[in-house]
């Protein structure tokens, strides 16, 4: 199917749209923000109040009186920072780690198969829970987490795909060649792998979405200061049930950022690949 | 299996463990000083070498001395036997929703392909499955219990065991997990209505209830049951957000105020429960499916071929 084609999807075109948005009001935070996220105007104010020096709290202001909206536009920044880096460098060990083991095989492959099992047996929040109050709650520390956590499944992937790929002809004739096994593993036989593995990544950056803003609702993600989506919803957790505004704005947000990347994951999915993986 | 938990167990260790320092402050105290601290490193031993403090660590826990929680000044065996039935409790309700709703919906979805059903159900289930648990929580309690004031907002039990406060709780995991198992078992049961006895059935005569019924449903029924065996270790992240937010007094409430006080002990044995609980499931999904279909048994063994050999005559 051709890339114009890809666009004509509604799935796709709703998930690159909501995706788009998000990215852009990450960018473009500072210019779009109506108040400072971190200045306090109105503790408690509801969706549409007047601050008082001037301008309108749409979404209402939080405990600390900060602009809501604000918080939310400048909450995408490490929102989307954070999972894009995690899954990116889960990406980064579980692909290497897949096609060597996959390519190899032999004791290398039953090495790292059994420590990807090892891994996967902790209920996934436990792992997250254990990693961070191992080493302490900062965005480094969450993406070592979130590496940790996701790469074998990555490597499981990319393994089971990296076993089917080597044996083609054409990495016969590239080993006959005499290519260096990297040349092998990154030019031959990962961009065959790679349909399956660009649905996994959108898929996976969705639950990597998810899993930071449950670490930020478990008061485990972000220190306080930093606008976190799931952070926002822990702090307005107590008063949830007279103010619902502190917590459905954020929830919104959050939402609507996984559900684009699940929507685009779909439809790349039911997309005709090159090859069919998975 | 057994070697897979010894290595969990030695990954908990390494990870809460190693560093004895941060051990005692978290047992002794932030405000604790060096010396009460050397004095019970050295008490209970962790200056001995590492292979021997793991091994006695893992003796201890096979035989259930689990430590004292720091934080509830009490045995974790005692603290945890009582939240992890009040969360099997929560767990088994859930799962009698899910099961049969995931089930029949993928069912319905998958008779005919394309159908307005199906396109229904796909779009629902993309829906619910991408809500983070505590969005869909913060959404149901904002309608239920904000807006129209029919369930309590915390599922405390105090009062004993109550349908009222289970409910909120359960729809939540409900809609976090029944859109998965229903599309695998849509995909399942679309492929079984392509095959060849489903043709058969259908030139033989038999009506579309039979033919669902007696042939497609069978053959289609086996991938949903492996997943949702492993949806398990996914449904219990979410069983411990679902009490954490409404307060229910689970195992997930348990770990996650042990985690935001450092209780270490608390931690450790909650962990190793919970990879009991996954590779246990896992243990009884090969089981079944190799019940369903015995030729798995076998090819799971074959070894992957070579490249280079494989070229050979």
């Amino acid at each position: 199917m051709t890339r114009a084609g890809l666009f004509k999807r509604p799935a796709v075109a709703i998930g690159v749209v909501i995706v788009g948005a998000w990215v852009l009001v990450a960018l473009l935070a500072p210019w779009i923000a109506p108040f400072d996220p971190l200045r306090s105007l109105a503790p408690l104010a509801l969706p549409g109040a007047h601050a008082p020096g001037g301008g309108v709290l749409w979404l209402g202001g939080d405990l600390l009186g900060r602009d809501i909206l604000s918080r939310l536009l400048f909450g995408a920044r490490p929102v989307l920072l954070l999972s894009t880096t995690a899954t990116l460098t889960a990406y980064l060990v579980g692909v290497s780690a897949g096609l060597w083991a996959g390519y190899v095989g032999g004791l290398l492959d039953m090495g790292l198969s059994f420590l990807a099992n090892v891994i996967l047996s902790f209920p996934v929040l436990v792992l997250y829970i254990v990693v961070i109050l191992a080493l302490g709650a900062s965005p480094l520390n969450l993406v070592i987490a979130v590496t940790f956590a996701s790469a074998p499944s990555v490597f499981r992937l990319v393994r089971t795909l990296t076993a089917d790929v080597r044996q083609r002809d054409f990495v016969a004739a590239a080993v006959i060649q005499g290519e260096s096994v990297p040349r092998i593993l990154f030019v031959d036989i990962l961009p065959n792998a790679a349909g399956p593995l660009v649905v996994d990544f959108c898929l996976r950056l969705g639950y990597t979405t998810i899993m930071v803003g449950v670490l930020g609702f478990l008061g485990l993600g972000l220190p306080p200061p930093a606008p976190d989506w799931g952070g926002m919803v822990n702090e307005g957790r107590a008063l949830a049930f007279a103010f619902p505004h502190l917590v459905v704005f954020p929830c919104l947000a959050i939402s609507s950022l996984v559900l684009g990347l699940s929507l685009l994951a779909d439809g790349l999915n039911a997309a005709p690949q090159t090859r069919g993986g998975l | 299996m057994a070697l897979t938990m010894l290595a969990v167990s030695l990954l908990v260790f390494l990870a809460l463990e190693v560093n004895g320092e941060s051990v005692a402050v978290k047992v002794l105290g932030q405000f604790s000083t060096g010396d009460q601290r050397h004095l019970w490193l050295a008490q209970n031993g962790y200056f001995d070498p590492l292979p021997l403090r793991y091994g006695r660590w893992l003796w201890g826990f096979l035989q259930g001395r689990w430590g004292v929680s720091t934080y509830y000044h009490a045995e974790v065996r005692s603290l945890i036997a009582p939240r992890l039935a009040a969360s099997a409790v929560l767990m088994a309700a859930a799962l009698a929703v899910i099961v049969p709703l995931a089930l029949a919906l993928g069912v319905l979805a998958g008779i005919r392909q394309g159908s307005p059903v199906d396109r229904v159900v796909s779009v629902v289930a993309i829906l619910t499955t991408s809500l983070p648990e505590f969005a869909s929580a913060v959404f149901l309690s904002a309608i239920f219990v904000f807006g129209l004031g029919w369930a309590p907002g915390v599922s405390t039990l105090a009062d004993g065991f109550s349908l009222r406060e289970l409910a909120l709780p359960v729809a939540v995991l409900a809609l976090s997990s029944t859109g998965y198992i229903a599309r695998i078992t849509r995909a399942s049961m679309v492929e079984a209505m392509a095959s060849p006895y489903v043709r058969t059935a259908r030139l033989k005569g038999a009506g579309p209830a039979r033919i669902v019924l007696g042939h497609a449903l069978r053959n289609a029924l086996g991938a949903p049951v492996t997943v949702i065996l492993l949806q398990i270790p996914w449904l219990l992240s979410g069983v411990i957000v679902v009490e954490v937010f409404f307060a229910y007094p689970g195992f997930g409430t348990l770990l996650y105020v042990a985690s935001l006080n450092s209780d270490i002990y608390l931690i450790e044995a909650c962990s190793m429960i919970g990879v009991i609980a996954v590779v246990s499931s896992q243990l009884l999904s090969d089981l079944i499916n190799a019940a369903l279909n015995p030729r798995l048994a076998t090819e799971r063994r074959a070894p992957p071929r070579r490249p280079v050999e494989a070229l050979a005559p």
